[in-house]
């Protein structure tokens, strides 16, 4: 399944910037949260529960944590709460959640 | 460690109104807002927006001058700080970039606003089911507009995201309301009342008008909502309607079904809280000025009941100005004299609520799910699980928590507390004792040890 993003961007003069996704360019603009720019790029899931289940951003405002994501080397960062920055190294998380630093997943 | 004579948690209409107030009546102010910039989320971005989208309307962008208020020599903004600790006396804890820092101060204002209430059903939890309020937000942030939605549930929120969708040129597929005509039969004897907030209600019959105009097909008194993931990544949104089940294609289903107060902080802090028959919800006890049981520590906007924008902002005003008269500033006449405006404004915003809140009551099934769904989403336990353990012998949200960790992922229960309770009530029956609030503790907001350690030492450079 890869579901285009379920939203339309309406085009601004904003500058953009660059991060990369599991390794993948992703061209986002600047200023918006980096949970936008993942919901902009993609329909599919930025993360997996413990039981394997898709999960995107939900809320937008911090409250759910659905939005987690691994944030230049950093696990459980909320993408909703984090403004995109060029040159950010984001991973989606699968599974459970290892602690920072260790590999127990 | 920093000192100021008052912190106010949050900068959506509440705290902005209380922060120009208490600034222009000489206080040193510290604004914390966790998002990166004032607004809240009614006004969300405003500051940046303006009046770009006019699709958002007017009322929006009025928020900008709010915005501009925060401008002031004794405000002192943090944006991206969470508070996760507030000590009585007060000391008040918050992060940000990963380094804690301690603000200490004789007055709190708390205007941490509203979530939107949980709308549990199977298949919630699938991309491509979002709260409409969160795509709202992309809307105001990113200048993002949801394709082709289907809008489910309802509430006033629900129609004007509705009509400014219509505006932005891309109109929402259908509508799918909750609304029973039962509900509004026991809204008429709150109409009369109402009429003191009849610009609201105008605004409100607007909007209706607008997506009737459009053509957007309207499901009225639908329920039993199912989504369902396509092999494409589009979702089959289920619901009966009339009788008969129907099922409606769509890359993206928004749910809203009103909002509820953010209490995680006031109930960490020991504040006396009241259950909102009306709405539905736990709401801190405060008096007219928004003074809570705990000295020194006022709360008031949507974080102590649902009165939406401009009742918040006059909310916040009142309680600036009883914080003005506790730091000897202003006489208690005075006080009352320069709350004359506010306090019509309040009564007015206010005067609209009970019938709102009759009209768009959350029905039975979103209080207490069918089985199958999932009603904590951080721990992925179901309504079926909570009430296994209810049968078992279960009672109260913290014996539920410690059996089946509902409440126990990251988001501390913001998600599911409602939903819990809904559950707990459902099984309980009508002539049970009241259920206590969940217990909030400190850290209100997850930390990491780092962040713990990287508590600011010495005279705090931050403020």
């Amino acid at each position: 399944m890869n579901i285009a993003s379920r939203f339309n961007v309406l085009p601004d003069d904003r500058q953009t910037v660059q991060f990369t996704l599991d390794g993948e360019i992703v061209t986002a603009k600047q200023g918006i949260s980096l949970a936008a720019a993942l919901l902009a790029q993609s329909g599919t899931a930025s993360r997996q529960t413990v039981n394997g289940a898709g999960r995107t951003a939900f809320c937008m405002m911090g409250v759910c944590f659905d939005c987690m994501v691994n944030v230049d080397g950093v696990p459980n960062t909320q993408a909703c709460m984090v403004t995109v920055r060029d040159g950010m190294r984001v991973t989606r998380q699968i599974g459970l959640r290892p602690l920072e630093g260790s590999n127990d997943v | 460690m920093s000192e100021c004579d008052l912190v106010i948690i949050g900068a959506g209409p509440a705290g902005m109104a209380a922060a120009q107030t208490a600034a222009q009546g000489g206080l040193s102010v510290v604004v914390l807002d966790e998002q990166p910039r004032a607004g809240g989320q009614i006004y969300r971005n405003v500051g940046e927006n303006r009046s770009k989208h006019a699709w958002l309307g007017k009322d929006y962008s009025a928020g900008a001058h709010m915005v501009d208020g925060l401008d002031h020599p004794k405000i002192t903004t943090h944006f991206g700080a969470t508070v996760w600790r507030l000590e009585q006396g007060h000391r008040v804890v918050w992060s940000q970039n990963g380094i804690s820092h301690i603000t200490s101060t004789p007055h709190v204002f708390l205007a941490g606003g509203a979530q939107e209430r949980p709308l549990p059903f199977p298949g919630w939890t699938l991309p491509g089911v979002m709260p409409a309020g969160a795509a709202q937000i992309l809307m105001k942030t990113a200048g993002m507009l949801p394709k082709d939605a289907v809008l489910a549930g309802s509430g006033p929120l629900l129609y004007l995201i509705a009509a400014q969708m219509i505006d932005a040129g891309t109109p929402p597929k259908a509508l799918v309301e909750t609304q029973t005509p039962r509900m509004m039969l026991n809204a008429i004897p709150h109409l009369p009342r109402a009429v003191f907030g009849l610009s609201i209600m105008i605004k409100g019959l607007g909007l209706i008008r607008k997506i009737q105009r459009a053509g957007v097909p309207r499901y009225k008194s639908a329920s039993g909502f199912n989504a369902a993931a396509n092999t494409d990544g589009s979702i089959a949104f289920s619901f009966t309607h009339k009788g008969r089940n129907k099922t409606l294609n769509t890359d993206l289903v928004l749910t809203h079904q009103g909002v509820i107060p953010s209490t995680h902080i006031s109930r960490s802090t020991g504040v006396t809280h009241r259950w909102n028959a009306a709405q539905v919800a736990f709401e801190p006890t405060t008096d007219i000025w928004g003074e809570t049981n705990v000295s020194g520590l006022h709360v008031a906007g949507d974080g102590a009941g649902i009165g939406g924008a401009q009742a918040a902002a006059a909310a916040g005003q009142l309680a600036a100005l009883n914080i003005l008269h506790k730091h000897g500033r202003l006489s208690a006449d005075a006080r009352t004299q320069k709350a004359t405006s506010a306090r019509a404004t309040l009564f007015r915003a206010r005067a609209i609520r009970p019938f709102l809140d009759a009209a768009y009551a959350p029905p039975a099934e979103v209080l207490s799910p069918p089985d199958e769904t999932i009603v904590c989403r951080c721990e992925e336990k179901t309504a079926g699980e909570i009430r296994q353990g209810i049968d078992e012998g279960v009672t109260g949200h913290r014996q539920i928590k410690t059996s089946l960790r509902t409440g126990m992922g990251p988001c501390q229960g913001r998600m599911c507390d409602a939903t819990v309770r809904g559950i707990l009530i459902a099984s309980a029956g009508p002539n049970a004792d009241p259920i206590a609030p969940p217990r909030a503790r400190t850290p209100i907001k997850p930390v990491t040890l780092g962040e713990l350690a990287a508590m600011a030492a010495g005279p705090d450079q931050s403020s």
